[in-house]
């Protein structure tokens, strides 16, 4: 996004400037002394830490230099920021649910006091920084993905002040989701720090939506989001998130999923917006007999530039992860996968499976595939696998042989090849939501 | 004329010859197999006849109730009522066999016209119900992790849905263990009548103990070289391939 497209470095401008810094801290009047070290810590390493290189091996295949952030400033709410909120209704069926509009709340959540009485919280992050420091400050921020963007996640440090935090106390089981969606395009230029903190104790049960999208095709933004989603002993957790924001954006979304013992923890992301997104997975098997699923479905078109890099850390016995992720290009897209798995030596009776599969449906798209492993325990079951092709001739004549015209046959067989990641959502509201959107996303 | 009619086909494949001045008419109502040593072209004519792109034409004509199929569309040609059972069918991951055959039979109505759900739903449980295939099967994506049997009674099933005028059905007893191939050939020979034509290619004999054709043709060399009632496909389970090479006389096909 910057006007000068030869801009390697990262430009002390902007949006990197200490007054936007100065600007910011000057929001958390109000905080504890500590949120305040945080940030400051924060942007001293932001400021620090180098820029991205492609030399630098997690930047292998992507672009840098449409990262500069001199050209972005942080949204001024002037007035009432919900106007031009588009209303969102895809999802009935919700725990609750809060809508933020650059950052700002339109919609504050309004929780089941059935819920509420069993000690769940469900606030913007501000709030909760407010309201229970104690609580939030136990888990902020002390678990970043670490694979690429460290000066990124420290960027977000200091600047975030809103997004969601939802805490589910020990053995509260929650069907419904929480839906948080994110809107851009209060004013052009502005840049976003979604946060989300996810705590779900021993024995609980809960699914998180996090939808990015923008009112507005046309306005130009820069989003850093983080999340961090915590499942603690016995823990059922679904994260899901859908990317959707106009194709003016660029944004990084560095997310983090961690099972203690015995959880099984399922994370979805849907990446269909954006000019250039960089996504970081990191899921973390903390605790034995832990389980993750970590799933991803891309669907890149244009001039699209989608980074996913992932990691699998095992560091307790008997634990299980297992990785899918899928991404179908379109005209002259481009995606980059590079997944690690590590084990540690304690790690015994690991299961770790890393899947990227690439489906090619243009000659001038590119898929780049770096799958890895790095195991220092002895008794593990360890596989990654790449797969990148075109639709299968063999499979169009099966269509065609049964009367169903070629694009037809195309369209199924893409949708099919969606509809893996697709059916695996919870939620059959949240699967045809999704489904169309993809869909839509692949026909027009 | 009500039958599949095969004049003088020759057929190439990647430069090869593989079927030559072949001729075979089978009317509808009738069952006719194809039997013949391995690489005699059974397959290559069913896929020739399907319209794959790797087989050329580049003579003679197939005519489907009279209408030539030869340069058709492979899509336009099943439209036209030509189902060929596959012997090695594809996966469709992500597609439900629901899905597929929906959109199979929704190919062949008029623009504009949409099939209704619970009309769909009855026929489709009706043809599974038929062949003892689980409803739960409707779901799961086409031929994913099925094994042979699963694989061959998919295609038997696809067919009684689409109800074609004429069917090839190429190898489908290949892989199959005897309760497969019951069930397949019960399949079969529920849709038999006046209104079906079949050419079902095989290289055993096996299978025509369930399935009774009306003709026996034996194929050697891209050519049908012996024609015959049922009892050839036992004297060939007896004598073998080689008693027919040494014969190499070639037959006008029936």
């Amino acid at each position: 996004m910057s006007l000068d497209r030869n801009q390697p470095e990262v430009a002390d401008a902007g949006l990197g400037s200490s007054s936007v810094f100065q600007e910011c801290l000057s929001g958390f009047g109000w905080a504890a002394p500590w949120i305040h070290k945080l940030k400051q810590d924060a942007w001293e390493r932001f400021q620090r830490l180098p820029a991205p290189h492609r030399k630098d091996e997690q930047w292998r295949f992507a672009s840098v230099q449409d990262l500069a952030l001199d050209s972005f400033r942080l949204p001024v709410v002037a007035g009432d920021s919900s106007a031009g909120v588009p209303s969102f209704d895809a999802i009935r069926n919700a725990s609750a649910r809060m809508v933020f509009h650059d950052d700002a709340l339109v919609e504050a959540p309004r929780l089941p006091d059935t819920l509420r009485e069993q000690g769940v919280i469900y606030c913007p992050m501000d709030e909760a920084l407010r309201e229970y420091p104690e609580l939030v400050r136990e888990h902020l921020l002390t678990r970043l993905p670490g694979i690429g963007s460290q000066k990124y996640e420290s960027l977000h440090a200091a600047l975030f002040h809103n997004g969601t935090f939802l805490y589910v106390p020990a053995n509260v089981e929650i069907a419904e989701p929480f839906i948080t969606v994110h809107w851009s395009g209060l004013d052009d230029g502005t840049a976003l720090f979604p946060h989300t903190l996810v705590v779900v104790g021993d024995n609980a049960r809960a699914t998180v939506l996090d939808l990015f999208q923008s009112v507005d095709p046309g306005t130009r933004h820069f989003v850093c989001g983080v999340s961090d989603v915590y499942a603690g002993a016995g823990s059922h957790v679904h994260y899901e998130t859908v990317q959707n924001w106009n194709l003016n954006t660029v944004a990084f979304h560095l997310n983090s999923a961690s099972a203690e013992r015995d959880a099984a923890l399922k994370s979805i992301t849907v990446n269909l917006g954006s000019a250039h997104t960089r996504n970081e997975q990191h899921c973390r098997i903390l605790g034995a007999g832990a389980s993750v699923d970590t799933d991803s479905l891309t669907v890149a078109k244009g001039t699209q530039e989608i980074d996913q890099r992932t990691l699998q850390t095992h560091s307790a016995p008997n634990g299980h992860s297992d990785l899918l992720f899928k991404n179908a290009l379109l005209d002259d897209a481009r995606t980059i996968f590079s997944g690690l798995i590590r084990v540690d030596e304690v790690a015994q009776q690991t299961d770790a499976y890393q899947t990227n599969r690439n489906l090619l449906l243009s000659d001038t798209a590119e898929a780049n595939s770096l799958p890895g492993l790095q195991i220092a325990a002895n008794d593990v079951k360890c596989s990654h696998g790449a797969t990148t092709g075109s639709i299968d001739d063999t499979n169009i004549f099966y269509f065609l042989s049964r009367g169903i015209p070629r694009r037809m046959a195309e369209e199924l067989i893409v949708f099919g090849f969606f509809e893996e990641i697709v059916s695996r959502f919870d939620n059959d509201e949240l699967s045809d939501f999704v489904r169309e959107l993809v869909q839509n996303k692949f026909r027009n | 004329m009500s039958a599949l009619e095969i004049k003088n086909l020759s057929v190439r494949v990647a430069g090869n010859d593989v079927i030559n001045d072949f001729s075979l008419t089978v009317p509808k109502g009738e069952v006719h197999a194809l039997m013949g040593p391995n690489g005699a072209g059974k397959s290559s004519l069913a896929k020739a006849l399907a319209g794959h792109e790797d087989y050329e034409i580049t003579r003679g004509e197939a005519l489907l109730d009279g209408r030539d199929i030869v340069g058709m569309e492979p899509d336009e040609t099943a439209r036209a009522g030509l189902f060929m059972a596959f012997q090695y069918p594809s996966e469709i991951p992500g597609v439900s066999i629901a899905n597929f055959l929906r959109a199979a039979l929704t190919a062949r109505l008029p623009e504009g016209e949409t099939l209704k759900a619970p009309a769909f739903y009855k026929e489709l449980y009706r043809a599974m119900d038929e062949l003892k295939i689980d409803r739960s099967f409707t779901s799961r994506p086409v031929n994913e992790g099925f094994s042979g049997g699963e694989k061959k009674r998919c295609e038997i099933l696809q067919m009684s849905v689409l109800k074609p005028s004429f069917a090839v059905m190429d190898e489908t007893d290949s892989g199959l263990d005897i309760d497969a191939l019951r069930i397949v050939a019960e399949g079969v020979n529920a849709m038999r009548g006046p209104n079906i034509g079949f050419l079902v290619i095989t290289h055993y004999q096996r299978l025509l103990n369930y399935i009774v054709p009306d003709k026996v043709h034996v194929m050697h060399e891209g050519r049908i070289v012996k024609t015959g009632g049922k009892s050839l496909a036992l004297e060939l389970e007896e004598k073998g391939y080689d008693w027919l090479k040494s014969e190499l006389t070639p037959a006008e096909a029936g």
